[in-house]
């Protein structure tokens, strides 16, 4: 059939055109990146400072929650048996714990080792440790519990108290004293940073989004005559828009790579320079550490942001100038 | 080529219209100069053309597509069609003379051999040789003028549309728009010219059309002009 042949030749023929044009759209955005300078640089510089913050927010919060498990990991609820409780009622005791949802783990240390634990603690004390030595090991065995989450501790005390549990006890369990206190006041105070944090990064991402936006609208209004010409010569939407799609998408690609290079020499500077690693509950190191582990993710996730931004950005801003005149 | 049928243009409501029924009819090959006043509407007649404007009322065919049908995404298609040298020449200020006339083709995908190989041609036919490089800013009212034309007739369009083309131009190099429009015009382009140049219109002895306050006044072939 004759008609295939030339069918395939259009196909090509239509299919280069189209490369053709995408290549031409390329070049365009980018000449236009390099003549539009002075609005670049300012639509950059909304974007570096919404990645940087994004990019900060989400180490910072990485990191509150490294600090907070650590601090979680220290505390623990001791539970102190009576010397009467056979072998059989402990392991019972224990396994019943160890069934607690909220129960990460559980340890027992019988008297002997509560002892030796505590010898050791107090191993300065002379005096201390010739009065132990004096009495039969009064020290009671002691089951350590290691709670999940904080918040929930309440299972565990509820399970405590019991009767049938109460019974065994011979001493009220201990929370880890007033420890507890100052841990519930860090877990409180953080959780407020965290819920503050994601509010205010949502609020300037929103409005950093906002001025991007009005960039790029700006950046349009100045060539709305061209817009016009163009449209009027005979151009499709997508060959005026995408000029400007790419050229918001290369504000995106720089931005990602200086808003990456901001936060890293912010982090390698902080962590050579102060002398103590942990700046509150901000563990520098571990911030550190934990960018550079990742550091192409998050140089890819920034990418995916600041391009996202761009090109969102720009097709909205361009809608009104590619309207036809409907009347 | 061109077939307009009662066509009326309303701005303003409490104005009278711009076009008021106004048909005319104009042969494929045909060139057909378009006179009057400022304000007469020649250049709402253009615009409706180009779908700048749509009409108020009225029907309006051009090389076989009917206005009313048209979609908007099928505007850019129609367009490329036509040829158009505005009054104000609407040049792209960010692109040289050869970039600008360039564009035309980059609109409708051609290679960039064919454009190296073409746009020359064409910009010695509007004798602007030697000033590829130049910017918009740095070229004459004629010399732009000129640049206009060259990017309306690099596509060799179907129908050419120009409004008020030799206004800003001497004697002289009115004259060799005038001339390169004539030549065209020979290779089968429908011409629409619309201009001011009495001069012009009597050595053109072609059809002249002539509007007056949005309605046809005169339509005459071989004519002269008067004001």
């Amino acid at each position: 059939m004759p008609s295939t042949k030339s069918n395939v030749r259009t196909n090509r023929a239509s299919l280069s055109r189209r490369y053709l044009t995408t290549l031409r759209i390329i070049k365009a955005g980018a000449t236009n990146f390099v003549r539009n300078m002075s609005l670049a640089i300012a639509a950059m510089a909304v974007m570096i400072v919404t990645l940087t913050i994004v990019l900060f927010s989400i180490i910072a919060n990485t990191t509150f929650s490294h600090t907070i498990a650590q601090i979680t990991s220290k505390i623990d609820i001791s539970v102190y048996l009576k010397d009467s409780v056979t072998a059989k009622q402990t392991d019972q005791l224990v396994s019943q714990i160890k069934q607690l949802p909220n129960a990460e783990s559980v340890e027992y240390l019988d008297k002997a080792a509560v002892l030796k634990q505590y010898e050791q603690q107090n191993a300065g004390n002379k005096q201390l440790q010739a009065a132990i030595n004096q009495t039969s090991n009064p020290l009671p065995a002691t089951i350590h519990i290691k709670p999940r989450d904080l918040n929930k501790i309440q299972d565990i005390k509820d399970f405590l108290s019991k009767p049938a549990v109460e019974k065994l006890e011979s001493d009220p369990p201990s929370y880890s004293g007033s420890l507890k206190q100052a841990i519930d006041n860090i877990t409180h105070a953080t959780n407020v940073l965290r819920e503050i944090g994601v509010i205010a990064v949502i609020i300037f991402a929103v409005v950093s989004a906002l001025i991007i936006f009005n960039t790029i609208q700006m950046a349009i209004f100045n060539r709305r005559d061209e817009i016009q010409t163009m449209r009027l010569l005979g151009a499709s939407t997508a060959f005026i828009r995408g000029p400007f799609v790419v050229e918001s998408c290369i504000y995106g690609v720089v931005a990602a790579l200086i808003s990456v290079l901001i936060v890293r020499s912010i982090l390698v500077t902080a962590a050579s320079t102060l002398q103590a690693s942990t700046f509150g509950l901000l563990d520098i190191n571990y911030a550190t550490n934990y960018f550079e582990t990742r550091f192409w993710q998050f140089l890819g996730l920034q990418l995916v942001i600041g391009i996202l931004i761009g090109a969102i950005s720009s097709v909205i801003a361009t809608r009104r100038y590619l309207k036809f005149r409907s009347k | 080529m061109i077939l307009l049928d009662r066509v009326t243009k309303t701005y303003n409501k409490n104005l009278g219209p711009a076009l008021d029924r106004i048909s005319l009819h104009v042969e494929p090959k045909e060139f057909v100069v378009l006179v009057g006043q400022s304000g007469a509407g020649k250049t709402t007649l253009l615009r409706l053309l180009t779908r700048e404007e749509r009409p108020t009322s009225g029907k309006i065919i051009i090389g076989g597509i009917d206005y009313d049908k048209l979609k908007d995404r099928d505007i850019p298609l129609l367009r490329r069609k036509i040829g158009t040298v505005f009054q104000d020449f609407k040049l792209l200020p960010n692109r040289n003379v050869f970039e600008n006339v360039a564009f035309a083709l980059e609109i409708v995908g051609v290679p960039q051999r064919e454009i190296r190989h073409t746009v020359p041609k064409v910009l010695d036919i509007v004798n602007l040789t030697g000033k590829e490089k130049r910017m918009p800013r740095e070229l004459s009212g004629g010399e732009r003028q000129r640049v206009a034309i060259a990017r309306a007739i690099v596509r060799q369009p179907k129908i050419l549309i120009a409004d008020e083309p030799t206004g800003n131009l001497d004697p002289k190099h009115a004259w060799d728009v005038i001339k390169v429009l004539e030549k065209i015009n020979k290779y089968g382009t429908t011409v629409l010219l619309t201009t001011h140049n009495v001069e012009i219109v009597n050595k053109l002895q072609r059809r002249v059309v002539t509007l007056k306050g949005g309605k046809i006044a005169a339509d005459r072939a071989n004519a002269q002009y008067k004001i």
